[in-house]
């Protein structure tokens, strides 16, 4: 079973679909996050967002993507939570836009995943081929 | 933004005597053997700044080394006078390092520069200690391994905070255009910090730096080998005049 659901924003809590009842979840869980709802939750609230949807085993795409500074961040987020069973994530992105003035950067989009179960096998500048295990 | 804005005016009202210079980058990218090369070069032949193997996070502490001075006049100065050395040294790896600064002339490079070099554990965003009983370790002490080389990254990204500019070295035999490599630029970008990309291994033969050079456009990109000592003065030039 494959399971994608696409959050809208406001008044939701989060993207994540849990398996429901006896039913059993065999496939991969995709969430993805719409820029209303990623614009709307701080930095630290994005990150755990992030983290606790990847360490459940699901794959989260941001629409709108994280600034540089917060993609570190993940990474150092990550590393505490590193162990025997969370072996970290794989994280890519479309390069980021110049924005006015050529002074802020606009991000597009991020995909992140467990990276036990996503590789990334090629990325450009508008496209991401990744490899998702369901084993 | 704001803290771009505020290196840009320490830089121009309070030079520094000496600025630390991180090399950061991907496992065994060659930020050890890049660390030990400039140590050979301007301190001290026998000293190493670490231990460099093939197996990942070999380095899982940073390592700092002060008051390394880049001179090249001197050191060009040094290789005129060691050519005969050189000559009837083949089989030194420096002799290669020596050979392309002769081949450069005397003219270039009159800059100094006084800098601490920062060694950094190597940057990734999944460590498991499985990959590394692949290289014949105990479970145990992969595992050990593995908590150590988590704690090195953490370390390394901390240490952005005290960088006044960052040597970011790929491995040219690789895909340049990782996501860690991108977050390192970013980040590099929005503090205002200096770059320098470094092609590393152009000594193996399917080294394609020209693949980083266009990944990344918007930075210099100095291609070397940190094991060889090729193209080396290129790349203490552009610190010279990036860092100072």
């Amino acid at each position: 079973m494959r399971k994608w659901q696409r959050s809208s924003g406001e008044g939701e809590e989060g993207a994540s679909v849990k398996g429901g009842g006896s039913e059993e979840r065999t496939g991969i869980e995709m969430n993805v996050v719409s820029r209303d709802k990623v614009e709307s939750m701080g930095s630290m609230e994005k990150l755990r967002f992030i983290l606790d949807g990847v360490k459940s085993g699901n794959i989260v795409v941001l629409e709108g993507g994280l600034t540089a500074e917060e993609q570190m961040k993940l990474i150092e987020l990550t590393m505490l939570e590193v162990d025997d069973s969370f072996t970290g994530i794989e994280i890519s992105g479309y390069p980021a836009r110049r924005g006015l003035l050529n002074l802020r950067k606009k991000t597009r989009l991020t995909i992140i995943g467990p990276a036990a179960k996503m590789k990334t096998i090629k990325k450009d500048k508008d496209l991401i081929s990744a490899i998702i295990s369901t084993t | 933004m704001k803290g771009a804005l505020s290196r840009l005016i320490m830089a121009l009202f309070f030079r520094k005597k000496s600025v630390k210079i991180g090399i950061y980058g991907p496992p065994n990218a060659g930020k050890t053997t890049l660390a030990n090369r400039i140590i050979h070069t301007f301190v001290d032949d026998n000293e190493d700044m670490g231990v460099a193997t093939e197996i990942p996070h070999e380095t899982r502490r940073v390592i700092k080394r002060e008051g390394v001075l880049i001179d090249l006049k001197r050191l060009i100065l040094n290789s005129n006078s060691n050519i005969n050395i050189n000559i009837s040294s083949s089989s030194s790896n420096r002799n290669r390092e020596r050979s392309t600064r002769r081949s450069r002339g005397r003219g270039r490079g009159r800059a100094k520069l006084m800098f601490d070099i920062v060694d950094t554990p190597g940057l990734a965003t999944k460590i498991d200690f499985r990959d590394f009983m692949a290289y014949g370790m105990e479970e145990e002490e992969a595992k050990r391994r593995a908590k150590e080389a988590t704690e090195g990254v953490i370390e390394a990204i901390k240490w952005l905070d005290d960088i006044d500019g960052v040597i970011l070295l790929m491995d040219s035999t690789a895909d340049p255009y990782t996501q860690t490599n991108v977050v390192i630029i970013g980040n590099m970008e929005a503090r205002g910090i200096p770059v320098i990309i470094a092609a590393n291994k152009i000594d193996l033969p399917d080294a394609t730096p020209q693949r980083i050079i266009n990944a990344f456009p918007q930075h210099r990109v100095v291609p070397i080998s940190a094991l060889k000592g090729d193209n080396m003065e290129e790349l203490y030039e552009e610190m010279a005049k990036v860092f100072r």
